[in-house]
């Protein structure tokens, strides 16, 4: 039980982001080729209500389930982790038009030969485990 | 009905995909996709070969049935939420994705051309999908999240590191669709 409401927020998700057309290799080439505003409306939208969300919260109008304040995670610093780890991955990115949430979403949506692809990204994440204290960060 | 099973316009679709974060944020966890590929190796036993997946994974299952739930999204939105509509891709997309070997742009969600039965049977295909997952699952981790994570969750709460993973996304993505692609294809 105490699961379900994950269960449904993901399944929420998947619909979205299949009715929104970002699970669509398309609209990201279109993206990275500035050929249409529809990822840019989109991520941007997102962003604008996230900030208004976190700024709600941040005052204390809007609690988390246990009545404590919302709390999000500090992502590391780092320059080069992020610049040259955001750039492998949007290499990715462009490449396969899907990032993770969308690579689960569309094998529900029936492109089983995604499955090759999310294997791959666990081995890609398990290499980084190996390199990690070698790698600049 | 019909609004519903169209494709969602964009102003309709990133509100809603924050509100995906806030309800993670209100249940007391986060928005983040790609910790699922690190928790998937740890199940698989990978604390045996580095700290970094020393982890009790039973503490991520929560994720695992967001992805789940996903999959299940992804199939009821494209069997019961779907008319026959094609992504209305920009013209000038198409003529050029045409040019590069691409046909019937936005009639699919994928090209067949990468990840049909044909071309995953290719070496060229299979080593395509291989070398994208790696740079996805590798690059992720190294920048310590993806989209979910660094640009929608980072972003809307204004992190420094964020924005600056979000530059790379950009660097990365707009190198491999303007000068990489066109060289694959």
């Amino acid at each position: 039980m105490k699961y379900l409401k994950f269960l449904l927020v993901g399944i929420f998700f998947g619909i979205v982001l299949v009715k929104s057309e970002v699970v669509s290799w398309y609209r990201i080439y279109e993206m990275f080729r500035f050929q249409s505003i529809h990822m840019y409306g989109i991520i941007g939208t997102a962003i604008i209500s996230g900030i208004v969300f976190l700024q709600i919260s941040k005052r204390g109008y809007i609690k988390n389930i246990e009545g404590a304040e919302i709390y999000v995670p500090k992502k590391e610093n780092g320059l080069i982790k992020n610049i040259v780890g955001g750039s492998i991955f949007g290499l990715g990115w462009a490449l396969m038009g899907a990032c993770p949430g969308p690579m689960y979403i569309l094998v529900g949506t029936g492109v089983y030969s995604m499955l090759i692809v999310i294997a791959a990204a666990i081995l890609g994440t398990f290499i980084y485990g190996l390199l990690k204290d070698k790698l600049p960060h | 009905m019909e609004h519903l099973l169209n494709p969602w316009p964009w102003y309709v679709s990133g509100p809603l995909i924050a509100l995906v974060m806030a309800l993670l944020l209100y249940f007391g966890k986060t928005f983040g996709m790609s910790s699922n590929l690190q928790t998937f190796c740890t199940m698989a036993g990978a604390g045996k070969f580095s700290n970094f997946f020393k982890m009790n994974w039973k503490e991520q299952s929560w994720n695992l049935i967001v992805v789940a739930g996903a999959i299940i999204g992804g199939f009821i939105a494209t069997q019961y939420l779907s008319n026959d509509s094609i992504t209305e891709l920009n013209p000038t997309t198409i003529k050029e994705l045409n040019s590069m070997g691409f046909s019937n742009s936005g009639s699919t969600l994928v090209p067949n051309e990468m990840y049909g039965t044909e071309a995953i049977n290719s070496t060229k295909g299979l080593l395509l999908l291989i070398v994208g997952g790696l740079l996805v699952g590798f690059g992720t981790r190294y920048a310590g999240g993806c989209t979910s994570g660094h640009a929608i969750t980072g972003l809307s709460s204004l992190q420094k590191p964020s924005l600056i993973a979000v530059i790379g996304f950009f660097i990365g993505g707009l190198l491999m669709a303007n000068f990489i692609l066109p060289l694959i294809f």
